[in-house]
């Protein structure tokens, strides 16, 4: 960095964007949340919910928007044609747009968040669930938000297949680029749903991302982020879920990549008799930071909730789970459960496992747990008895423990690429699988 | 195909085997009897190469080969195979998936073709028959949720499946009911052939019966102190081990007097 550079205060007084044509409504919400993030500033460890994780390294570049797009927009998808429909962001602008034939049914509405903001439920929805009051990386996103996937699905209405929100970074000039990616999915009553983020790129970059959920009353919601940023990448992450009544969501992370990374997921339960799955896993070598903080909100009575989060953690990673359920006082007949396993490679290798519990009345089932452990030399043992070798016995192990969640995925692709990503466990192999920025942006 | 001379090895600092000896020749079944705490399980977690099983002395050679100084899934390829007394459970690790892994590892050894699904499907298919494993066991994980008698079905099914030329049985019989020992007998009576040696390790006479050795022998204190043909095993049931402890004390005692 130079010393100019090194002279400025990078992003401590933001300005909120403005995209031409924004409503009013968008317009102040910006204008108080970059307020929100120039009183809050950037997240230390001395507040309880950072306190594992330093941004000092990230508040300190100057990061920028790359506001060029490559001229060739032919690069694929790592997905191949198997999403329904797919948005493909780079740098956080629009790079393909492959929804129309989604789009075709009256009850699916895929577009670009530039394109939707003068709809009614765009209005009612936007900035609603994802607090940008308190949390500054929030507000960071909300006052500077690009662009990103909106999606809505009318009431009744069942989406085949999975659609892909895809966001590529790779700096292309050469000051380091930033991306401040929002989406925004509404499932209608009765709909269903599934929706793919990934995450991935080369070189250094800052991805700082919210995505919004709403899942209206009976909607069934299967969201995964797959998280395969580069190993130079920053990635600041927010899932924010809202359910109604009866409502059904289940949300995966898979954490793969990212030099430091920060996973929130977020759900309140809202809506009676809803219920959520919330799953995780994370892999990690290296010199990796990745920490994955999640808050289940149960508001109202007769929720379930089931959180499983597994680490897998080699050579010099670091790991954070921190997860809390809260029970609020209407919140009678929870049935609420929270796990987090790890599985710790190297002896230098750290997990900070943080569990809990807030319980505001006495009429519920929580229980909440966490381990550590190495793997079992018993069955390293066994499989190199058979002739496997070492390595391979170790990988077999490996996935043996993460697949669990892995074969949960009801997306083949995604699972299959997650599978292979586990199995193989070398950042180059893992971008292989995904396909590597280059290649899909040419 | 197995010699076996003067090993002395044990755990956690503890001698165990105090001079072993013992040479299984080709196509050859050999029984290894004795108490519980001889040293039986230590020969067999030796012999494969179990982590924190120290050798101090003594040599063990497999066709030739130095045995002791490879790693354990190179003995396994070699073709050495052990039916453990206590096959762990390994959630998540498919059982076909592990042994097609196994066996592909094994063949690219032997310098042979890796089977493709379908021939290993075959393969296995056929193996199963032999120790009356339901194929449903195949798509779960390894010896997951498996009974005791289930689990020592899979380690002679995977035997079977991996054709090793010497395989040692630790105490599969042990907690077997009659049926699932007619079974396991009848996988290593499969095997039985004039390539292929057998080490059966146990406490009991019972699985002898169905699996009829051409040697016996009786471990004491870290050592063969014994050895004959199958009725051996028939009169140690009769006699019980403390016949054969009595024996050797009583030696011990000649050979002391003789050294004086």
């Amino acid at each position: 960095m130079s010393s100019v550079l090194d002279r400025e205060i990078p992003l401590s007084a933001i300005e909120p964007e403005n995209i031409d044509g924004e409503p009013e409504r968008v317009r102040r919400i910006r204008a108080q949340a970059a307020e929100r993030f120039n009183t809050l500033g950037w997240p230390t460890t001395r507040l309880e919910e950072w306190k594992y994780t330093s941004l000092a390294a990230l508040a300190s570049n100057d990061w920028k928007f790359d506001r060029k797009l490559p001229n060739d927009r032919t690069g694929t998808s790592p997905f191949g044609e198997k999403a329904a429909a797919e948005l493909m962001f780079v740098n956080g602008m629009l790079y393909a747009n492959r929804a129309a034939l989604a789009n075709e049914h009256p009850g699916i509405r895929i577009v670009p968040m530039r394109e939707a903001m003068e709809s009614e439920s765009f209005a009612q929805h936007f900035a609603r669930y994802a607090d940008y009051e308190k949390h500054a990386m929030t507000a960071l996103n909300t006052a500077l938000w690009q662009d990103g996937a909106y999606i809505e699905i009318a009431p009744g209405t069942v989406v085949e297949g999975f659609i892909h929100v895809c966001s590529v970074s790779a700096p292309i000039k050469e000051h380091p680029v930033m991306t401040q990616q929002r989406n925004l999915i509404v499932a209608g009553r009765g709909s269903q749903i599934t929706v793919v983020e990934t995450f991935f790129g080369s070189g250094p970059y800052f991805t700082n991302t919210v995505t919004e959920i709403v899942a209206g009353e009976g909607a069934v919601v299967d969201h995964y982020k797959y998280e395969n940023e580069s190993l130079d990448a920053f990635h600041i992450g927010t899932v924010q879920i809202h359910q109604e009544r009866s409502s059904n969501v289940t949300s995966r992370t898979i954490a793969i990549g990212g030099g430091l990374v920060r996973n929130e997921i977020n759900a309140a339960l809202a809506g009676e008799g809803a219920s959520l799955s919330m799953e995780g896993i994370f892999v990690l070598s290296g010199r990796q930071h990745v920490d994955n903080h999640t808050v289940i909100d149960h508001v109202a009575p007769h929720c379930d909730s089931i959180e499983l989060f597994k680490g897998v953690l080699d050579e010099n990673a670091r790991g954070i789970f921190d997860g809390r359920i809260i029970v609020e006082p209407d919140a009678v007949k929870t049935n609420s459960r929270q796990t987090n396993k790890n599985l710790l490679l190297s002896e230098t290798a750290v997990i900070d496992s943080k569990p809990s519990l807030e319980i505001h009345n006495d009429d519920v089932k929580c229980n909440h747990g966490s381990t550590i452990g190495q793997l079992d030399e018993e069955a390293l043992f066994y499989l190199r008895s058979r002739g496997i070798s070492a390595e391979e016995a170790r990988n077999l192990l490996v996935y043996a423990f993460a697949s669990e969640i892995v074969e949960r995925m009801k997306v083949a692709v995604v699972r299959e690429t997650a599978a292979g990503a586990l199995f193989l466990r070398m950042p180059g192999r893992i971008a292989e699988k995904l396909g590597r920025a280059e290649e899909v942006i040419n | 195909m197995l010699d076996i001379k003067d090993l002395y090895a044990g755990i956690d600092g503890k001698e165990i085997l105090k001079g072993l000896t013992l040479h299984v020749g080709v196509g050859e079944v050999h029984a290894i009897m004795g108490p519980n705490g001889s040293g039986k399980s230590t020969l067999a977690n030796v012999l494969a190469g179990r982590p924190k099983y120290e050798v101090r002395s003594g040599s063990v050679l497999f066709q030739g080969k130095d045995l002791l100084t490879l790693p354990t899934e190179e003995r396994s390829r070699e073709g050495v195979f052990l039916a453990m007394q206590y096959p762990v459970e390994i959630p998540g690790v498919n059982n076909i998936y592990f042994l097609k892994a196994a066996l592909n590892a094994v063949r690219k050894h032997r310098g042979e073709e890796e089977l493709d699904a379908m021939e290993f499907l075959q393969l296995a298919r056929e193996k199963m028959k032999l120790v009356e494993l339901d194929e449903a066991f195949m798509s779960r994980g390894v010896n997951e949720g498996f009974s005791g008698g289930e689990k020592k079905r899979n380690e002679i099914f995977q035997m079977a499946v991996l054709d090793p030329k010497l395989a040692i049985l630790d105490e599969t019989d042990s907690g077997l009911d009659i049926d699932a020992l007619r079974i396991v007998a009848q996988g290593v009576n499969a095997l039985r052939s004039e390539r292929h040696s057998v080490l059966v390790i146990t406490h009991y006479q019972r699985l002898l019966r169905y699996l009829v050795p051409d040697f016996v022998h009786v471990l004491a204190d870290g050592r063969i102190v014994k050895s004959g043909g199958k009725e051996l095993a028939e009169e140690l049931e009769q006699k019980g081990y403390e016949w054969v402890e009595r024996e050797v004390a009583s030696s011990n005692a000649e050979e002391v007097a003789a050294a004086k």
